[in-house]
């Protein structure tokens, strides 16, 4: 049995953040992921947008968190190389009673702290977005994009070049507290700790009542989105959103640019029985099609290259509304269990705040001593892709596999492959390629490069064909060889 | 930075590309290289090992591998320059191609280009298949590449979603190596395979062929583990009484090809929205003088034997090109009427005889083509049946008097 002075269950953006925190300090961290690698669940299913903090009420988590955590990503993206565009955002309001609900939005986002709001009329609006028809919109300046699961990979990456212990495919299966510590049991062993945070998102109350009686409920909230090509990409320049419709406290469905020049359509919002229902359904992709159209008329009807959803971790039903504030509280039955719960939207946003709560919470428990070899690196600088041709040469004459381009929709290299492969992490999936190196993430999903992936996987990393995996312990891409290949 | 000059540089090294060189080459061109970013020449043929490749064309029938061995030996004799591992990432108007492989950032000048990229294949996205994310779901394509090139099974219990050829021939393929093939789900009332492709690869081994059907979703956990399929209405809609559960591992998809022009569209190249591939004249010219197009890239092919054929004018019509650069008016248009799907070339700037490709967009019995000037019927043709899946071909002679008038023609099929 090992010994940790805090366990941190769940690799999403929230368990990464205070994973990347804790390891300024002086601390024995550990990670307990189920995923086949870090984001694997809502953190790499979302809209990607750093929140600006005018949709949630004055006084609460969400509002502070969000505002704070806006203010942290530029700095963070640049010291851990992951991608930040702030491109604004438009709420725009089709009719007069819209109009008021932006005058309402825009006091609550001054209230906030959050900087910059303007309203401005219809005309204004066409002249900057040609494709957006309204009577009037608020202008948000201050939202951003940015790409979830590097933003959490680069964090989970920081944390274990600074010592703290990642354990992929560990699902924690119970909980104890002995004396002063917990003993977790996971598929993978027991392992004991003195401080345990719950961060297992969606999950947080079947952790909870792995060692108390829960006296709340979570109410998850399935989000459909649907992905089109880059070729659509000029169709908007910021993001643009309805009015948040009245009920389920979700923003409503809105068309938001990605980093890669994809857009994004999305998402729905359904109250959902099953956690782990992460489908996506015909139902929600005519409607997603229907409501964004609404917004954005221009769009295409067949331009989706993919489609995807995420869970949203609500502590309100339906029927209560749907909106409940974040909770980040230390357990009143259960000393240093500290619980992350109802993180859902703007959660991705809040997430370096939240993190930096955390290890203000922990350091009433365990004096925190800042490390002196404390680094940061940064997770990707330029993709083959985004060099000028001076750089794509200086590259090859360096390393030749720059030269060998593995997939055709993105341009990645065979270098960028193995460099995605050879993670700190040692997340080997396909998918764990695909977000690092975006292998495989265009148009044509991976037709010509899983091949070469899968060569690579076994010829440098001498993976055996049947332990690969598209991303979750039991996702087996292969059923062994047609017959055993001769060398000659 | 790797810079040269060619006569006529090949994007594209799969049949199509290779037979455009050589012919390039025997029809005087100096300087021929093919460019192809696979390890190896011949483009999708080297995975297809089935045979009957080369009937229509040679007579003889081979497999993939053959028939791309016989078209690398005769690009090898006539001295073509072919570059593997060499991916183009743009080309312009002016004729400058830049590549990369692994000695470094390429650019070439090229007198003529010509396209040969090919095609991709369709994705889940395309037939928009609600359902789990979950491995075991690949194109018929990309499966057929793992089993014949790499050894590796995709899996035990499959439904192929299509019957697309590659789907067909994937069918008997899986079968041969032990899987259980459970069936072919089609949307259409008939294959959108060859009439033959349907007898000798599921007929022939009691594979079911679902017609009027489609895949209504996809579930498992991690791995595939079901998938929902039912009959459709008339407007393609399922009808749910109808759904059956198929318990299966894997999913194949042959849901078609996509001519493969991002490179085109990039360099302002106009694309015929039906075939997906570049509007072209009769020479098999775009819009951007001096670039030529052919294969599956320009349109999809039913077989490899007409691709080359085809492809062996645009190798010529490209080398002529690098003697005399002419600017060409941009003529009539060709336009598909009632019945037509499509019609290459869109396209036409010369006047005298010249072959037209096309598509009917449903199947029928007896019909009669036409080509039509106005009212007039510069062309009338009785066709025992017509299929979608089989490409009709046609000649027709097109006079200086319907040339300057300005006019577009157009294509039915009634
Ligand atoms: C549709 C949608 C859109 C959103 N859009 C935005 C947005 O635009 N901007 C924004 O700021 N926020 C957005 N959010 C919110 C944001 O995505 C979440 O708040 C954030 O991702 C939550 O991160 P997390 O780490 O708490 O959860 P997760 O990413 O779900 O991570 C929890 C992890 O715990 C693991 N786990 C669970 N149980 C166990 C166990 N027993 N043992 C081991 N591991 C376990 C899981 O595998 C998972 O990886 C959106 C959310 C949704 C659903
Ligand atoms: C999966 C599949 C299975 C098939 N099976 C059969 C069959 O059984 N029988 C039959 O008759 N026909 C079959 N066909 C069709 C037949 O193979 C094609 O008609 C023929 O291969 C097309 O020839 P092509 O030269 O146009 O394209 P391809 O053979 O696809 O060759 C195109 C080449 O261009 C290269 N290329 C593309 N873009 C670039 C770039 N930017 N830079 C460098 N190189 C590039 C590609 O790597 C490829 O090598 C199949 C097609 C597919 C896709």
């Amino acid at each position: 049995m090992k010994n940790f002075h805090v366990a941190i269950i769940g690799g999403g953006v929230i368990g990464s953040a205070i994973a990347w925190e804790l390891s300024k300090y002086k601390l024995n961290v550990i990670v307990f992921e189920m995923g086949g690698d870090v984001a694997s669940a809502t953190s790499k299913a979302n809209s990607g947008v750093i929140h600006s903090g005018i949709n949630s009420p004055y006084g609460s988590l969400k509002a502070r968190f969000c505002v704070e955590g806006n203010k942290m990503f530029q700095s963070f993206s640049e010291k851990l190389g992951f991608p930040v565009k702030w491109v604004g955002k438009y709420v725009i309001a089709k009719n007069k009673d819209e109009t008021k609900e932006l005058e309402r939005l825009k006091k609550v986002g001054i209230k906030n702290g959050v900087a910059g709001l303007e309203i401005i009329d219809g005309f204004e609006v066409k002249n900057k977005e040609p494709n957006v028809s309204c009577l009037e919109a608020l202008w948000v300046p201050t939202a951003g994009i940015t790409l979830p699961y590097e933003m959490t990979i680069a964090l989970a990456e920081n944390a274990v070049i600074n010592g703290v212990n990642f354990s992929l495919e560990t699902r924690v299966i119970n909980l104890k507290k002995e004396n002063d510590s917990f003993s977790i049991e996971t598929n993978k062993g027991t392992f004991r700790n003195d401080l345990l945070i719950n961060a297992a998102g969606v999950n947080c109350r079947d952790i909870v009542s792995m060692i108390e009686e829960p006296e709340f409920n979570v109410y998850p909230c399935r989000g459909e989105y649907l992905v089109l090509d880059k070729n659509y990409h000029n169709l908007i320049n910021a993001m643009i959103y309805p009015v948040p419709p009245k009920k389920q406290g979700v923003l409503g469905v809105h068309v938001t640019p990605t980093i890669e020049g994809n857009l994004l359509l999305g998402p729905s919002a359904e109250f959902i029985d099953d956690l782990a229902d992460k489908r996506t359904t015909k139902k929600m992709m005519k409607t997603l099609m229907k409501e964004a159209k609404v917004i954005l008329p221009n769009l295409p009807d067949n331009a989706v290259i993919n489609a995807y959803s995420g869970i949203r971790c609500k502590l309100a039903s339906l029927e209560d509304g749907g909106w409940a504030d974040f909770r980040v509280e230390e357990s009143k039955q259960t000393p240093a269990m500290i619980n992350l719960l109802g993180i859902e939207s703007p959660g991705l946003t809040a997430a370096p705040a939240i993190a930096k709560e955390v290890a203000k919470m922990i350091s009433k428990h365990i004096k925190l001593e800042t490390k002196n070899n404390f680094k940061t690196w940064k997770f990707r600088e330029k993709r083959f892709q985004e060099m000028t041709q001076k750089e794509q040469s200086k590259m090859i004459e360096k390393d030749e596999r720059w030269g060998r381009i593995v997939c055709r929709c993105e341009h990645v290299t065979e270098a960028e492959v193995i460099e995605a492969l050879s993670n700190s992490l040692g997340a080997k999936t396909l998918s764990s390629v695909r977000y690092r190196c975006r292998a495989g993430m265009g148009r044509c999903k991976g037709g010509f490069c899983t091949q070469h992936i899968v060569r690579i996987m076994e010829n440098q990393f001498n993976m055996d064909v049947n332990d690969i995996k598209l991303n979750s312990p039991f996702s087996n891409l292969f059923h062994g060889r047609t017959r055993e290949v001769e060398d000659d | 930075m790797i810079n040269r000059q060619v006569d006529v540089a090949v994007i594209g090294g799969g049949p199509a590309g290779l037979s455009a060189a050589i012919s390039a080459k025997e029809h005087g061109a100096n300087s021929v290289v093919i460019l192809d970013r696979n390890s190896w020449p011949g483009g999708i043929l080297p995975q297809c090992i089935h045979d009957g490749f080369g009937v229509e064309e040679t007579g003889e029938s081979m497999t993939g591998p053959e028939y791309a061995t016989k078209y690398i030996e005769m690009a090898k004799q006539e001295n073509v320059e072919i570059m593997i591992q060499t991916m183009v990432l743009q080309f312009d108007e002016k004729q400058n191609i830049i590549a990369v492989n692994k000695n470094g950032i390429h650019t070439i000048k090229a007198k003529a280009i010509v396209l040969a990229m090919g095609c991709r294949e369709k994705t889940r996205w395309h037939a928009m298949i609600p359902g789990d994310r979950l491995s075991g779901i690949f194109t018929a394509g990309v499966a057929q590449s793992f089993i014949n090139l790499y050894n590796i099974m995709p899996g035990k219990n499959v439904v192929i979603l299509g019957s697309g050829d590659v789907g067909l021939i994937m069918a008997r393929r899986l079968r041969f190596e032990g899987a259980n093939v459970l069936g072919v789900v089609e949307i259409l009332p008939y294959a959108s395979g060859l009439p033959r492709n349907v007898v000798q690869c599921l007929k022939d081994y009691d594979i079911p062929l679902f017609f009027n059907h489609t895949v209504t979703s996809i579930a498992g956990r991690e791995r595939l583990e079901r998938v929902k399929i039912a009959q459709v209405d008339e407007n393609m809609v399922p009808i749910s009484e109808t759904e059956q559960e198929l318990k299966c591992d894997t999913l194949l998809l042959s849901l078609g090809l996509i001519p493969e022009n991002e490179l085109s569209k990039n360099a302002n190249i106009e694309i015929d929205e039906i075939t997906g591939g570049p509007v072209v004249d009769q020479n098999f010219e775009t819009n951007l003088g001096g670039v030529f197009a052919c294969g599956n890239c320009l349109q999809v092919y039913d077989t490899v034997d007409m691709l080359s054929l085809d492809a062996k004018r645009v190798g010529k019509n490209a080398a002529k090109y690098t003697d005399d650069q002419k600017q060409k008016e941009n003529g009539i248009r060709l336009l598909s009427g009632e019945g037509v799907r499509y019609v290459v070339p869109q396209r036409i700037n010369e006047y005298g005889k010249m072959q037209l490709t096309l598509r009917a967009d449903k199947p029928k019995d007896v019909s009669t083509l036409y080509v039509l000037f106005g009212a007039k019927e510069i062309l009338k043709k009785r066709l025992p049946w017509v299929n979608p899946a089989i490409m009709i071909k046609i000649d027709v002679d097109i006079s200086s008097k319907v040339l300057e008038s300005g006019q577009s023609l157009e294509v039915k099929i009634k």
